[in-house]
């Protein structure tokens, strides 16, 4: 389990930093950590031109001129969880909603008309206005509609993972927000998340449980030291694309928001967090590159060709939205508001293009 | 020169397959097999959407062309069944490209899983084209499984690094009777040429051709290389020498002395 080399990057991390000679790393390849150094430098704009030239090879070469586009479907906000830095935390004392299995599937049957075929399914964490049956029940329904079915929920066991599996699921999305223990354990006041095992465990629970995809990340703004989160993200898709070579690995980035945040936060900078993305191209060739609509037209636009594959669109980020009348909270503010149709213009304008199918729903469609 | 080569039943003029993956957009489809002359190209199912609102691969397919679903995205066999029966379906096609592959770093095929489900969907009647890791060994067990024809790699996908596997690739053309068919590694005509030289029966492009420059131009070069290189072969190409050879040879004057 990658927990099991926590103590050990946490050195590895530091030797990093302190550009001192690697011996006994964890992975082989040193020129990763040749590449990872470079989180720390502040490049000239020469220097970034050279890694986005770099970046854009490297892309076009594994996933080629196309970008995936779906969308996310948030079905309830119910959640127990305490965290300082979200919408949908149990510390705001506000109404809940919940979708009914009748408006999970007009939600879905008009995302669908959109032209989606890959839809993420949101849910918080909370066992019983949210058990593991209402999800299942929405794979089921979303079986129907989409060839690719993602999940943003909170961690499962092995056997729930694969009875979702079994009914259509193709990926989760994870994210751990930090990987420095005492941060993750000050930001997540109480609640199952609490336990910062138990979450990053689940990735590789999901993986035995046979799901075909995994998308980490970590919540960019909450560390001061960022670097060290995308290291240990790095590090993290390394030690699962050597471990189970059979799943596909997808990388986001996501950066906090400062009007959802309870506590004091650290932006990354529009510069950092361009280069942190071109740098996790360059490392790992063959991983996803995840970009939501939390960014700006103009960022999302110009990463294309520099490392990113796959952008959410047309986003809701409170419960329902698509044809259902939406939920009071938001998780987060979206930033990039345009039509599906405005930025598929823009996708193949830049001479991409862009797709919305990357797998086959073997469960039922046909 | 031969005029037909005969494969799965067609005969075909051009021994150039063109995978559609990768492509900045499906409308240079129809470009490209009119200017490259090719007569076969290959769908990935997972991209296929017979309900896609946006550039639906379907429609942009020319008729006449000869199309080879395959089923990237599988892990096993029994997936890859599943998939090649789904795709057959919807692309009305029984020629079926087995791609099995369990690692997302170097994109290897898995061949014992490819030897069973060439082996299932042969015996069904679909026209079997199994991608491998060059080996011999399986590559006779796929013969013996009833597939069309064995398509080893190059080298790894999407890497343009030519006919890095050449030595095993070499054995396999020299002792398999069905057609061999290059696939992956091809990211330059001087590749191509030098695969058709070698003596394999076609060759499979899919990245060199969407990510150029220019798609349509890059397909029409390839296509001339993989002519050029057929031609060659079947007249005979020379050996290498490490000594330089006259060439108007002295033959005559040693016969006359």
């Amino acid at each position: 389990m990658f927990f099991e080399l926590l103590d050990k990057l946490e050195k590895e991390f530091k030797l990093i930093n302190k550009s001192q000679s690697l011996k006994n790393i964890q992975f082989k390849d040193i020129s990763k950590y040749e590449n990872i150094k470079l989180l720390f430098k502040d490049l000239s704009y020469q220097e970034l031109e050279k890694l986005s030239i770099k970046a854009k090879k490297i892309t076009e070469y594994f996933f080629g001129k196309t970008i995936l586009l779906y969308t996310p479907l948030y079905i309830s906000d119910y959640c127990i969880n305490g965290c300082l830095y979200c919408g949908f935390s149990n510390l705001n004392k506000v109404e809940r909603k919940k979708l009914s299995p009748a408006e999970i599937e007009s939600e879905m049957r008009s995302i669908r008309k959109q032209g989606f075929n890959t839809i993420l399914i949101l849910t918080g964490e909370d066992r019983i206005n949210s058990p593991f049956d209402y999800i299942l029940d929405s794979i089921k329904i979303a079986k129907k509609y989409f060839s690719e079915i993602l999940i943003e929920v909170y961690p499962l066991k092995e056997q729930e993972y694969e009875k979702l599996v079994e009914n259509g699921l193709t990926g989760i999305t994870l994210y751990q927000e930090t990987y420095d223990r005492a941060l993750y354990d000050k930001v997540h006041r109480y609640g199952p998340k609490k336990n910062f095992k138990s979450r990053i465990d689940a990735i590789e629970r999901a993986i035995k449980a046979k799901v075909k995809e995994i998308n980490i990340g970590p919540l960019l703004g909450l560390n001061k030291n960022w670097q060290f989160d995308v290291y240990m993200t790095l590090m993290h898709a390394m030690y699962l694309e050597d471990t189970y070579p059979d799943v596909e690995i997808s990388i986001s980035y996501p950066r906090i928001q400062e009007s959802f945040s309870k506590i004091k936060v650290y932006p990354v900078s529009n510069k950092d967090f361009v280069k942190t993305i071109m740098i996790t191209r360059i490392i790992l060739p063959r991983v996803g590159i995840n970009i939501s609509t939390r960014e700006c037209a103009y960022m999302r636009d110009n990463l294309i060709g520099l490392g990113m594959t796959k952008m959410s669109a047309e986003s809701k980020t409170t419960v329902a939205g698509h044809s259902v009348k939406s939920g009071n909270e938001k998780q987060f503010e979206i930033q990039d508001k345009r039509l599906l149709d405005e930025i598929v213009q823009v996708i193949k304008e830049k001479g991409y293009r862009p797709e919305f199918t990357n797998w086959v729903n073997i469960y039922e469609r046909f | 020169m031969k005029k037909y080569f005969e494969i799965g039943g067609k005969k075909l003029k051009s021994r150039l397959f063109i995978g559609t993956g990768k492509l900045p957009s499906y409308k240079l489809i129809p470009e490209i097999v009119k200017k490259s002359g090719t007569e076969v190209l290959t769908v990935a199912v997972r991209k296929i959407d017979p309900q896609a609102k946006y550039e639906n691969i379907i429609d942009y397919i020319p008729k006449n062309t000869i199309v080879m679903v395959n089923t990237s995205g599988a892990r096993n066999a029994k997936e890859a069944i599943k998939i090649a029966e789904i795709g057959s379906e919807i692309m009305k096609t029984d020629w079926i490209k087995i791609e099995i592959e369990v690692d997302s770093k170097y994109l290897l095929p898995d061949n014992e899983e490819t030897i069973k489900a060439t082996a299932y969907l042969a015996k069904k009647g679909y026209k079997v084209f199994p991608y491998i890791s060059p080996d011999l060994i399986t590559a006779r067990k796929l013969v013996d499984s009833g597939a069309i024809a064995v398509m080893p790699l190059g080298s790894f996908i999407g890497t343009n690094k030519g006919l890095a596997a050449k030595f095993l690739i070499e054995p396999i053309i020299r002792e398999i009777e069905i057609p061999i068919i290059i696939d992956a590694g091809i990211g330059r005509p001087s590749h191509a040429a030098k695969a058709m030289e070698m003596g394999a029966d076609a060759i499979l492009v899919n990245t060199a051709i969407a990510i150029s420059n220019d798609p349509v131009k890059m397909a029409v070069a390839l296509a001339q290389a993989v002519k050029a290189g057929r031609t060659a072969y079947e007249i005979g190409i020379l050996k290498e020498s490490e000594f330089a050879n006259p060439s108007s040879p002295i033959s005559k004057f040693l016969k006359n002395i």
